[in-house]
């Protein structure tokens, strides 16, 4: 079954290479290149930029990457389940139903605390 | 194959047996291999350069203009002109940028978009690799992509750039769980995570694809596609009109053009992927005359299918006016999770009492009576 994963394996590096070749070719063989000091400064509407770009950002990004953990965790056991659930019947549905349930009970506190709420 | 084989001497035929046969092992495979995956990536790529020309012209038409009409007849040199003017432009870097990231950005969205259709079955085995684990792969190939977006936006170390990346990827990892509950709907219905199961679990026809018993699904995992790919209405990442072009701002050239690709590559592979899991791929909708030449089973239906959606997401483009960034956000935390999760309690339940159209035996068992 494994060398069914080679095809794939070759396929990343060829979609990774194309990339780099066409950065290569096209950015640094074919493309003339005359940097200069105001070309090269980071694009701010025409003002020459007074400060670092890495500034503070806004912690609801943050929370929104925390809740996308826990989701995609989740996901990631919901799709094991999901294959086998024929299998599984009833007691597979309760079982899940325990465990989406809690999430769920979670998923409405953190609504209710307004950590879904962007102004 | 068989008249280019007539043609050729025999003395020639014997010397590419021998030759095949004296190469080693693993030579043989990755020449078999990249033949096969040039046979997927250059029509792929005539695609994307292709729709970025239909994108064009439609939204054109459906704008009262004309579109592109001065390359070629009716414009159709117009991406073979606009992908040699990006060749030939200067790739810019940033002085404060971190000259490594910022190109290894674009390569690594590229990458996945191009990778991911690897396990794509355009026909009944006609596919580079039949995975077992074909979704996944695909899943996780695809969320690879916020990666490159948030690489571009922070190494690139412009005020624009950093912003269009943050919202980008909180949209875009806010789609994802709703898209991943989505397909988890799918694996339900079909009970295997081989994309050649899941078309062949929708066998029959126009009523047994999964579209109708997991409609809301269709509609979560779509809408989340274009949201994914950051298209318009929900490209508040590159809204021109506050942040100029988001993350990729300080991007030229070449360097440019992958991302462009890459976004290109994205909305194609999304469209594919909608008809496969939800319109039966290759199957035919007539599903009476699965074997008739042209109305059966057969490549030109998925690529038929597939271009409906690219349309769609074009006539989106044209339609829709943009989303506000909350807006975005309510959408998917607020309406498409809870929407993807009654459904899958519902779905779940219709699979274990057997009430599904996807229940082989309760189909078999109609027919039979």
């Amino acid at each position: 079954m494994l060398e069914n994963y080679i095809p794939v394996l070759i396929f990343i590096c060829v979609g990774l290479f194309v990339g780099v070749a066409m950065i290569a070719l096209g950015g640094f063989i074919l493309a003339p290149s005359k940097p200069d000091e105001v070309k090269n400064s980071p694009y701010e509407c025409g003002f020459s930029a007074f400060e670092d770009a890495r500034l503070k950002f806004d912690v609801r990004f943050y929370l929104v990457a925390i809740l996308f953990i826990i989701f995609d965790l989740e996901i990631a056991f919901l799709f094991p389940w999901a294959i086998v659930l024929e299998d599984v019947g009833l007691f597979g549905i309760l079982a899940m139903g325990i465990f989406l349930g809690i999430l769920v009970i979670g998923f409405i506190y953190e609504w209710k605390k307004g950590a879904l709420e962007w102004e | 194959m068989e008249w280019l084989l007539s043609l050729t001497p025999d003395f020639i035929l014997e010397f590419a047996l021998e030759f095949w046969g004296w190469l080693p092992m693993w030579l043989q495979v990755l020449a078999e291999n990249m033949l096969y995956i040039v046979m997927i990536m250059v029509p792929l790529m005539l695609c994307v350069a292709y729709v970025t020309y239909a994108e064009r012209k439609i939204i054109g038409y459906m704008q009262v203009r004309l579109g592109p009409n001065r390359v070629g007849p009716k414009g159709w040199l117009q991406p073979i002109a606009d992908a040699v003017k990006l060749m030939f432009k200067e790739v810019i870097i940033p002085t404060n940028s971190n000259k490594f990231l910022f190109l290894f950005a674009p390569i690594l969205t590229l990458g996945p978009a191009l990778a991911a259709w690897a396990v794509i079955p355009f026909f009944d085995g006609v596919q580079l690799s039949n995975l077992n684990a074909g979704l996944l792969y695909i899943l996780a190939l695809t969320s690879m992509g916020v990666y490159g977006v948030i690489i571009a936006g922070w190494s690139s170390n412009s005020k624009y750039a950093i912003l269009g990346a943050l919202r980008s990827a909180a949209q875009v990892v806010a789609y994802e769980i709703a898209m991943g509950f989505a397909l988890v709907g799918v694996l339900m219905a079909a009970g295997s995570l081989n994309l050649g199961d899941i078309i062949a679990r929708q066998a029959g026809g126009f009523t047994s694809w999964f579209w109708l018993p997991l409609f809301p699904l269709l509609a979560v995992y779509f809408i989340s596609g274009v949201a994914e790919t950051n298209r318009a209405p929900f490209d508040v990442a590159e809204g021109e009109s506050e942040i100029v072009a988001g993350f990729h701002v300080d991007y030229s050239g070449m360097a440019f053009a992958v991302f462009f690709l890459a976004e290109y590559a994205n909305i194609i592979l999304i469209a594919a992927l909608t008809s496969l899991m939800f319109f039966g791929g290759w199957m035919s909708p007539f599903g009476s005359m699965a074997d008739h030449a042209l109305l059966g089973d057969g490549t030109h239906w998925f690529i038929l299918k597939t271009m409906f959606f690219i349309y769609m997401f074009l006539w989106f483009r044209a339609t829709f006016p943009r989303y506000r960034y909350d807006q975005i956000m309510r959408l998917g935390w607020k309406v498409f999770i809870p929407v993807t999760i009654v459904w899958i309690f519902v779905e779940a339940v219709m699979v274990v009492m057997q009430w599904g159209p996807w229940a082989v035996e309760t189909v078999a068992a109609v027919g039979g009576a």
